[in-house]
This record gives structure tokens, C-alpha cells and sequence, in this order.
């Protein structure tokens, strides 16, 4: 489960980002997790939860965005978005897309105290 | 420590082939620093709409990072117990990338090709590296990298060849990272002008995230295997310049659509290669040691 690798790395950046902004405590994580990824939001919380224990970001709320993922149709020569690689285009049905974004994993902000 | 190894789980072990034996290491025994910061400078405007600019360094991933959090006198309402929003955007994964950059930064400067394999368990990675070693011979140097959860069966298969080889335990990890792989070419070497497999954990979904500093990605998939791969682990599919098709000495005996699987797969990735051999039988096996050559002369030819 590479979620925990995730959220061990997340966590990691969590922590030095809150002690660059001398906060004592973190209350909430705002993370951009493309639909793209190969990322489970659920499985992220709870391995989010676990390695964020007996740390100031423990029992911060998860807010996980999720954003379309964005590609470049061969056939149609646009760019549309998609929800799923393999996915057709939704404006030719053609096949040949080439993913412009939305496997993007970030931590976008946090709420400290 | 570093956050991606997980060194201090006492789970992962990089071979120590010095002394033919393995050992785990202590917490924190291996922490990198990155000389990667740089300083800019921006403005942009407080709640008490005062716009100043000033500079500051971060660390310097891939992504575009701008911390929004300094010392100024809003912040001492952090001692009252004011709640604020600190603007973050970071990569969640930048300490990996971060080490993914300098070990393409080393094997950019030896000239050495570094190829990620990654498959499902049992499609004939190692079976595939075995006959391609000994088919590679002393033409140029190798070097062989090996991931699994557990055992160093794989490295010893591959040091039959006479290659150098080591193994990575990931324990319970399912992917290797960076720092793994930076570890295991700091203790094996990297075959200069020549090619280093490495060949990843059998896992067609974790490794994908995790540039390791590779040149290219190779997915190999087996007969054996469903067609609809391509669809259920896009991701991988994606992230992979060529598509290996193993035993293919067995197509006979399965009811199996070849096309189907390289239609899929191009699906997702329009621009994946595909070459489509059988190690067993060596049917196809000098198509895919001439795109490792052509590979290597790419990487030999460019800085």
C-alpha cells in the first residue's frame, strides 16, 4: 500500500512546514489529489490519520480535492477533460489522448493554530 | 531520516554485498541532505492589505513551491491561539523526486542507461534480465538492481550470470524509491557507459509514483496475463516508454489476443513501444537487445 509512503512523506512535509510557520498545532490539511493518481482517498485518510498520531497534526480535518484529470485529443486536436485514463474523448469518442494533467499529488494549504 | 525510506521501520535492507550478507539499519542511519535551495524573491499583500516584497529561500523539488508562512507581526497571533491559513503547494512526493534528481544527475554523468522494469508478479522480469545478461556478455558494463519484499533469490539468480548484482528488501513496502535505489548504486557502482536494470518490486500500481531516476520505465506483461492490463493499471501503462510481451512461446496454448493487449495499451499510452518475445525459446529476445543498444547509444550520444 503505497498510501502509507505517501502519507509518511506527506506528514514529514506537514511537520516542516508547520514548524516554518511556528504554528503549535495543525487543524486542517487541504490536499489537490488528481483523479489521475494512483492514489485511493480513502485508504489516504486512514493512513493520513494513523502517521499523523502523537504529532501537532494529529486529528487534523483532510480535505482532499480531487480535480479532473486534462488531455490532448490526437483526433480532434482539443483538449478535454477526463475522469479516467482510457477513458474516449467526450467530444470525438476517439482513443488517443494524451494526458495533459491530473496526476498531481500536493499539499495545497493547512489550517494551524 | 528520510521520509520516503522508512530506514527506521527496520523493515527495508539494502543487500550489503561487500559482505555477502544483509543488515538493517538504525534509526536515522542514512539521512541525505540536498543542496537544492534557492532563493527568490516575491511580494504579495496581507489581510491588513499592506503589499511588501522580500526574499526567502525553499527547497527546490519539481514543484513551485512559495511558503506563505514568515516572521511578521501578524504572526504573533499564532501565540494567541488564532487560527491561520498557511498556503503550502508543494508535491507530496518531492523528497523522492528530489533524490530521483540526483541519481539521473549521477547516471547522467557516467553515461549510464538506467531502466525501470515493472510488471506483476510473475510476467519473467528476472527470467528476461537472466537471458539478457548472458547474451550481453562482456559487450558493456551492467548492473543489476532487484527489488522484493523479501529474499535475495533474485540477486542470486542474476549473479549466476556473472553481472554484479544486489538486492533490495522492501519488507512490507510494495514499491522501491529513490533512496533505495541511491543507497544500492552507492554500494554496487554505476556500470559507466553501460546499463543498469533495476528491476522493481512485481506491482503494477505502487512504483509507478515513484521516480527512481531512471531513464525509461519498461512494463513487461506475460501471456499468462489478462489483455485488459493496460485498463486496470493505466498508470504504469502510462508512465512507460516500452511494453515488453513475455512467453510469447506459449500463445499456442492460450486463448490470448495479442492485438487486444498492444490496442489497450496504446489506449492509454498512444507513443508506447512494443516489442514481443519469448526468453524461453529466445524468439524475439535480438529485437529487444537491439533496442537496449539503441537505448544505450541514445544515452552514450547525449549529455
Amino acid at each position: 500500500m503505497h498510501e502509507v509512503s505517501l502519507a509518511t512523506a506527506l506528514i514529514d512535509l506537514v511537520h516542516e512546514q508547520a514548524a516554518a510557520a511556528r504554528a503549535r498545532r495543525v487543524t486542517r490539511l487541504v490536499l489537490e489529489i488528481g483523479t489521475l493518481s494512483h492514489v485511493d482517498a480513502h485508504a489516504l485518510r486512514f493512513a493520513v490519520d494513523a502517521a499523523a498520531l502523537g504529532g501537532p497534526a494529529e486529528g487534523a480535518t483532510l480535505e482532499i480535492q480531487e480535480p479532473e484529470g486534462t488531455a490532448y485529443c490526437l483526433d480532434c486536436e482539443t483538449s478535454v477533460a477526463i475522469s479516467a485514463r482510457g477513458a474516449p474523448c467526450p467530444r470525438c469518442g476517439g482513443v488517443k489522448l494524451l494526458v495533459q494533467s491530473g496526476d498531481e499529488m500536493l499539499l495545497k494549504e493547512m489550517e494551524v493554530v | 531520516m528520510c521520509s520516503t525510506c522508512g530506514c527506521d521501520q527496520g523493515e527495508k535492507r539494502v543487500e550489503d554485498i561487500s559482505h555477502h550478507h544483509t543488515h538493517e539499519h538504525a534509526n536515522g542511519a542514512h539521512s541525505h541532505e540536498h543542496e537544492h535551495d534557492h532563493a527568490h524573491e516575491h511580494s504579495h499583500t496581507h489581510p491588513d492589505g499592506n503589499t511588501h516584497s522580500h526574499s526567502h529561500s525553499h527547497a527546490h523539488g519539481h514543484s513551485h513551491a512559495h511558503e506563505h508562512a514568515h516572521d511578521h507581526p501578524l504572526d504573533a497571533a499564532a501565540g494567541a491561539g488564532v487560527t491561520r491559513l498557511v498556503s503550502v503547494e508543494r508535491d507530496i512526493l518531492e523528497k523522492n523526486d528530489a533524490i530521483a534528481a540526483e541519481n539521473r544527475h549521477d547516471l547522467q554523468a557516467t553515461k549510464t542507461l538506467a531502466l525501470n522494469l515493472v510488471s506483476s508478479p510473475g510476467s519473467g522480469k528476472t527470467a528476461l534480465l537472466v537471458e539478457t545478461l548472458k547474451r550481453i556478455g562482456d559487450k558493456y558494463p551492467v548492473a543489476v538492481i532487484e527489488g522484493d519484499q523479501e529474499t535475495t533469490a533474485d540477486a542470486d539468480r542474476i549473479r549466476a550470470t556473472g553481472a554484479p548484482a544486489i538486492q533490495i528488501n522492501t519488507g512490507k513496502g510494495c514499491h522501491l524509491d529513490a533512496d533505495l535505489v541511491r543507497t544500492a548504486m552507492s554500494r554496487l557502482g554505476t556500470p559507466a557507459h553501460g546499463i543498469l536494470f533495476i528491476e522493481n518490486v512485481g506491482n503494477l500500481v505502487c512504483p509507478a509514483g515513484f521516480d527512481l531516476g531512471e531513464a525509461h520505465k519498461v512494463v513487461i506483461v506475460s501471456v499468462t496475463e489478462g489483455e485488459d492490463k493496460p485498463l486496470k493499471y493505466s498508470g504504469m501503462f502510462a508512465a512507460s516508454a516500452l511494453m515488453v510481451v513475455t512467453k510469447t512461446d506459449l500463445l499456442p496454448h492460450l486463448d490470448f489476443d495479442v492485438d487486444r493487449l498492444i490496442d489497450n495499451a496504446r489506449r492509454i499510452n498512444p507513443t508506447i513501444g512494443v516489442l514481443k518475445l519469448s526468453a524461453k525459446t529466445g524468439e524475439g529476445i535480438n529485437r529487444w537487445l537491439h533496442w537496449l543498444e539503441t537505448a544505450r547509444a541514445l544515452r552514450l550520444a547525449t549529455d
